[in-house]
């Protein structure tokens, strides 16, 4: 599916507004859109919106042997699918330029950084150690998606808990959530990445750039950064060139967004770390927003089920009797060969040892253990007399054989015409 | 022969929202229980000139789970929901035309094929493309000691002997489409499908006050 290009009076709009300091949803230039953090059922599972942009990130662990170069150390593995639904330029399976720049920044931002610590998640050194999943599928793309996506990630690994894991000497055992407690990660700080959008060769800013604003625009500029004013990844694309101020400008603006965002952060953790203990439930279910007129919700409901014997007695005795099918019993020629029904008549004249075992027929035993028999003296004499494969050596004519075997004939008299024939000659 | 109590069978809680997407031409979210999918659906756009179909349109669904790559469950469960749709659409009113359905895992709890189909319904609904009848998605699951329960949870499931889901049409609560695993009788299987019969019409119910809830407010 093609996305419907942008059209030049709308480009032209855009950017005539953004010159004057304006913004197609009324934000300032510094602003962000509203931030929505929601957390899952099960630990690991995150919601973010970011104004219309939707992801949704999952964590999960399995156990699997460590890299060589580094046996005492986790693996983390990042994925950010942009799903078709994100929006209809994304197609499944492709990586795209843009998965790719996004796959990249992620790992860079999260891996690299040696936010989580890795050393924390071997369980045996050298062969056992947990491998931290991440999956971010995007739902709905409005621009920025990698701010979403990193929001989503460090807040699903603050949110998920692996199972915990108990050493006796030489026995590892892992328990299962409902033996005990499942344990959360060991997290140092929370890197989040920061979009700043360029226009007309650096002299205009944006951050958080929607996604009419990302189409026109010339670069952006991605900083990663957590609440201790570290910068964790820089990346400039798009090939604008930067002042130095510009960037120190912008590295500045990032500390107070971050610092910002990763109060909301610890806010919806401790919330639904609140609710858990309350033993309310939590999830997409429960966040389903009941007061709009979009979204209905009913209770649990019992299904009427009083004539439902009788209805069922009913249909299977007005039904009709299936056809009768007449099905040809399996027979074991040789072994590990099974074969139902007759097969059809060869009729190439081509004589093969496995033709003629595979062609024979016969449903009793005692007819089956003479085509056997016959069989075996047919091979053997196959095996004395050689038969090559050129075509000029002789010609061989061929009798149109009855495809229906009586069941007397037994063995693949199949090429019986042929093959005697042929072996009459070499004789 | 089986007796069914009454008292056994039922509905988790469902709810749906519509419209949730900005950027899909329909979109729709279904949650049963703890099992909640999201569906967006963009159509009738350009289709590739290697798939399309000169007298009707042609329908491509996608499921995304929630973990790692889709495989082949996935892909059975996609052929399941493209057969559904498929009778339920008027698929001739868009020629050489395409329609794509994504399905989002988010939660899974059971029932999952069910869900699916019960949003795609929504979405398509929410896109406003034409369908013949509507579809709902019902699963049954035969418990170890003879009783049907439907919408099983995923522990209910482990437990279960035979597991069944049917799409039913709205129109005569005929089944559209049936995925079963598990072994059953004949006599079983007629029980399940009059008892998803009996609990489609609390869920076209459901839709009906969705959709008169949706469009109570004339703008």
């Amino acid at each position: 599916m093609k996305d419907t290009p942008l059209s030049n009076c709308e480009r032209d709009f855009l950017i005539k507004a953004i010159e004057e300091k304006k913004r197609l949803d009324g934000r300032q230039t510094y602003d962000y859109r509203k931030i929505k953090i929601t957390f899952g059922t099960d630990y690991g599972c995150c919601f973010v919106d970011l104004g219309q942009t939707r992801v949704v990130a999952q964590v999960s662990c399995e156990l699997v042997a460590p890299k060589e170069s580094r046996p005492s150390e986790g693996i983390m593995f990042f994925n950010i699918e942009l799903s078709p639904m994100a929006s209809p330029a994304f197609e499944q399976g492709r990586q795209s330029e843009l998965s790719v720049k996004l796959n990249r920044q992620l790992e860079r931002c999260l891996r690299n950084s040696k936010c989580i610590d890795t050393e924390s998640l071997c369980v045996v050194s050298g062969e056992k150690v947990w491998q931290v999943r991440v999956d971010v599928h995007t739902l709905n793309n409005d621009g920025n998606l990698m701010d979403a996506a990193s929001i989503a990630a460090i807040a699903a690994l603050s949110h998920f808990r692996r199972p915990d894991v108990g050493i006796q000497g030489e026995e590892v055992t892992v328990f299962s959530p409902e033996e005990r407690d499942p344990i959360p990660l060991s997290i140092y700080h929370m890197p989040i990445s920061i979009s700043f959008a360029f226009f007309q060769q650096g002299t205009f800013l944006l951050v958080d750039p929607c996604e009419r604003e990302e189409r026109v625009m010339d670069g952006l500029l991605m900083i990663a950064m957590n609440k201790h004013r570290e910068i964790c990844s820089i990346q400039s694309s798009g090939g604008i060139m930067l002042l130095k101020e510009q960037v120190m400008r912008c590295s500045k603006i990032a500390s107070v967004k971050v610092s910002e965002i990763t109060e909301l952060i610890n806010k919806a953790l401790f919330n639904d770390r609140t609710a858990r203990k309350a033993g309310r439930k939590c999830g997409f279910a429960e966040s389903l927003p009941q007061e709009r007129i979009t979204a209905l919700k009913t209770d649990q409901s019992e299904v009427e089920m009083t004539d439902v014997s009788e209805r069922a007695s009913d249909i299977i005795q007005k039904a009709e009797a299936p056809p009768p099918i007449r099905a040809a019993s399996p027979v074991l020629p040789a072994p590990g060969v099974g074969q139902v029904g007759h097969g059809l008549q060869n009729t190439w004249g081509l004589e093969e040892d496995e033709e003629q075992e595979e062609e024979s027929s016969g449903e009793e035993e005692e007819i089956k253990m003479e085509e056997e028999q016959r069989e075996k003296d047919k091979t053997t004499e196959a095996a004395v007399v050689e038969i090559s494969d050129s075509e000029e050596e002789e010609v061989v004519i061929l009798y149109p054989e009855t495809t229906k075997k009586p069941k007397n004939a037994g063995s693949s008299s199949d090429q019986k015409g042929a093959a005697a024939s042929k072996k009459r000659q070499k004789k | 022969m089986m007796e069914v109590s009454a008292s056994s069978v039922s509905l988790r809680e469902f709810g749906c929202e519509q419209t949730l997407l900005s950027r899909p031409d329909g979109s729709a979210s279904f949650v049963q229980g703890d099992t909640s999918v999201m569906a967006g659906v963009y159509g009738p756009a350009e289709v590739k000139v290697s798939k399309e179909i000169y007298d009707r349109a042609t329908l491509e669904v996608l499921i995304q789970p929630k973990v790692g790559l889709p495989g082949v469950r996935e892909r059975s469960q996609e052929q399941c929901v493209r057969e559904t749709c498929e009778a339920a659409l008027l698929l001739s009113l868009h020629p050489r035309s395409s329609l794509t359905l994504i399905l989002q895992v988010l939660h899974d709890d059971g029932s999952l094929l069910g869900c699916c189909l019960n949003a795609a319904c929504m979405a398509l609904m929410d896109a406003g493309l034409s369908m013949s009848c509507l579809f709902c998605g019902v699963s049954c699951a035969i418990t170890a000691d003879g009783r049907i329960i439907t919408d099983p949870t995923a522990a209910q499931e482990k437990e279960s002997r035979a597991l069944m889901t049917f799409a039913i049409d709205s129109t005569e609560r005929r089944v559209i489409m049936s995925s079963t695993k598990g072994s059953f009788s004949v006599h079983e299987l007629q029980q399940c499908i009059a008892v998803s019969q009996k609990a489609s019409e609390k869920i076209f119910h459901f839709y009906r006050d969705s959709v008169r809830r949706r469009y109570s407010k004339n703008l």
